[in-house]
């Protein structure tokens, strides 16, 4: 599946609070379905590099939920303002345009197709890193595959997507700050889940922070557990053209995370390390 | 028709080299790329004689209107290029420019030559921003590195050698001078400026190599001034470039008399960007010049 060549305008059909973060919805009356796991380089038409300096370039923003809409599809996705690109998607405000590119990258694959015993899933997803993994907890859903959730978070306020993203199915939570859930790290839950399972059966799916990331590929690679984490790096076009976005493969050499994830298996990377 | 160098183009809109993987965007866009293909000419992304992975990350940085790079080249080397990226950047619908980098001149010498050999290539750039191993010079930053470099280069292929020319020098339009006298058929410029950014959060550099190159709109006027100087000492043609985002950045580059303008930072916040410079540039052709006031002063 290709996506369509260059940007196109797409209109904002609300942008919500959840928790901590915000969901906001564009109508692609253009693009195919994305797939689980797959990103859209986002830029706000207006105020976007125009009155002010930053910023400059489009933003790499996985999708957290997609619907079929009147003319098209309705994308969703969770943000958290973190800087000029964030905070301006955050305050996008209904009938805005938005220039989008995509769906862009890989996807998640099914447990089967990651490991041809596995009986199930396990989605660990961490602070904004849990977008990519509601839609993946529905397609799976869909497909009856058996689906555990775990989340973390810092804190109330860094957290968000539970009312809404995951608010049908069942989630076992952590918080650093104890205010939700169990007191420490979601890898925590992912570490006496491993080890109270069988374990080979599972296909972990994971997605966020870079320490996060790194604990549960090595979690997964002690147990010999078959695991894909959604990465993150610095990204300028999201097609292969700036090769800004390098993760380290284990020979040394470097994958360009746009065209070669952002999904990658855990025996892929060397180490996850600071996007 | 626009002529380059004895090249038919379909209009004068190119690449900046480095900023357009034709073989990975046919991979995202599929075959529409070549329907709609946005430049008149492809120049590749810099091949150096020995495969290369490239800087460590941190590479890319934003900063206001523009950005800072530290790609490090990463490049399957001559023999990967020519075995696996040629064949497929043969099947563009446009010419294709083949950049080209080596740190001696016996390196730089055989990259040119393997490369003019091949009939898919139309013409060679020549990326001197690198040290010559022997004397340990900029070949780019020094006229007399250039203009040997150039004469050595020259006996060895028919096809159009275009020198990619840096801005970071105090005179641009000398190097310029000694490539011509070496026997070059035109010039690029600008690459990017030498730059640096700091990590806000622990005040170490943000690029992991400590410095990059700026590009994007921020660079523009330092383009355009390089551009002008360098016209106006050498009678080669020019491709100009340097933060060129819409058709009106294109015409400014023409005015000051560049032949063929090259899109780069833009191509990554817009994809087609290269076709709609284009387009806006033909249409602005064939309408009246709009009048521009500095600070709009009346």
């Amino acid at each position: 599946m290709t996506a369509p060549f260059g940007r196109r305008l797409c209109e904002v059909g609300e942008n919500r609070p959840s928790g901590g973060y915000r969901v906001f919805s564009l109508l692609d009356r253009e693009g195919p379905e994305p797939l689980p796991g797959q990103f859209y380089m986002l830029a706000a038409a207006e105020h976007w590099a125009g009155a002010g300096e930053r910023p400059f370039l489009p933003r790499a923003i996985s999708v957290a939920e997609t619907a079929p809409a009147a003319a098209g599809i309705r994308l969703d996705f969770l943000v958290e303002g973190v800087g000029p690109g964030t905070d301006r998607l955050c305050a996008l405000e209904p009938g805005e345009g938005v220039w989008v590119t995509g769906p862009l990258g890989n996807a998640f694959s099914t447990p089967r197709e990651a490991n041809p015993g596995a009986a199930g899933a396990i989605l660990v997803g961490g602070g904004i890193g849990v977008a990519p993994l509601a839609l993946l907890r529905r397609r799976f859903a869909e497909r009856n595959v058996p689906t555990r959730v775990l989340l973390g978070f810092r804190n109330e306020q860094h957290s968000g997507g539970l009312d809404d993203l995951f608010a049908c199915c069942e989630v076992r939570l952590a918080s650093e700050d104890g205010h939700i859930g169990h007191r420490g790290y979601v890898t925590d839950l992912l570490a006496a889940m491993l080890d109270g399972d069988d374990a080979a059966s599972a296909v972990v799916y994971s997605c966020g922070p870079p320490a996060m990331l790194e604990a549960v590929r090595a979690l997964c690679a002690d147990r010999d557990v078959a695991c894909e984490l959604a990465l993150e790096a610095p990204m300028a076009c999201g097609y292969g053209a700036c090769f800004g976005c390098a993760v380290p493969k284990p020979d040394g050499t470097y994958m360009r995370l746009c065209v070669d994830g952002p999904v990658v298996r855990g025996e892929q990377v060397a180490e996850v390390t600071h996007a | 028709m626009p002529d380059f160098c004895g090249i038919g183009l379909e209009h004068r809109v190119v690449n900046a080299s480095g900023t357009y993987d034709a073989i990975a965007a046919r991979r995202v866009f599929g075959d529409a790329l070549l329907e709609d293909f946005p430049f008149a000419a492809f120049v590749s992304k810099t091949i150096t004689p020995e495969p290369r992975a490239g800087n460590a990350p941190q590479r890319i940085w934003e900063t206001p209107a523009g950005m800072i790079n530290s790609i490090g080249l990463p490049n399957k080397g001559l023999e990967g290029f020519l075995a696996e990226d040629l064949p497929q950047l043969a099947e563009l619908p446009v010419p294709l420019i083949v950049s080209v980098m080596a740190t001696g001149r016996a390196e730089f010498s055989r990259m040119v030559e393997a490369v003019s050999l091949r009939e898919e290539v139309a013409a060679i750039e020549l990326n001197v921003s690198c040290p010559n191993v022997h004397s340990g010079l900029i070949v780019g930053e020094q006229p007399a590195e250039a203009e040997a470099l150039l004469e050595a280069l020259r006996p060895l292929t028919p096809k159009p050698l275009i020198v990619k020319l840096t801005p970071n020098v105090a005179d641009p339009a000398a190097v310029a001078v000694a490539a011509e006298q070496g026997g070059a058929d035109a010039v690029s410029l600008i690459n990017t400026v030498k730059a640096s950014a700091l990590d806000p959060a622990s005040g170490a550099p943000a690029l992991a190599a400590g410095h990059g190159g700026l590009s994007g709109p921020a660079v523009r006027p330092v383009a355009l001034q390089q551009l002008r100087a360098v016209l106006a000492a050498t009678a080669l043609p020019a491709i100009g470039m340097g933060g060129v985002s819409t058709g009106s950045d294109a015409r400014e580059f023409l005015a000051a008399g560049a032949a063929l303008v090259a899109v780069g930072t833009e191509n990554f916040r817009d994809p087609r960007a290269g076709f709609r410079v284009a387009s806006e540039l033909a249409e602005e052709r064939s309408g009246e010049p709009r009048p521009v006031s500095a600070l709009d002063l009346q």
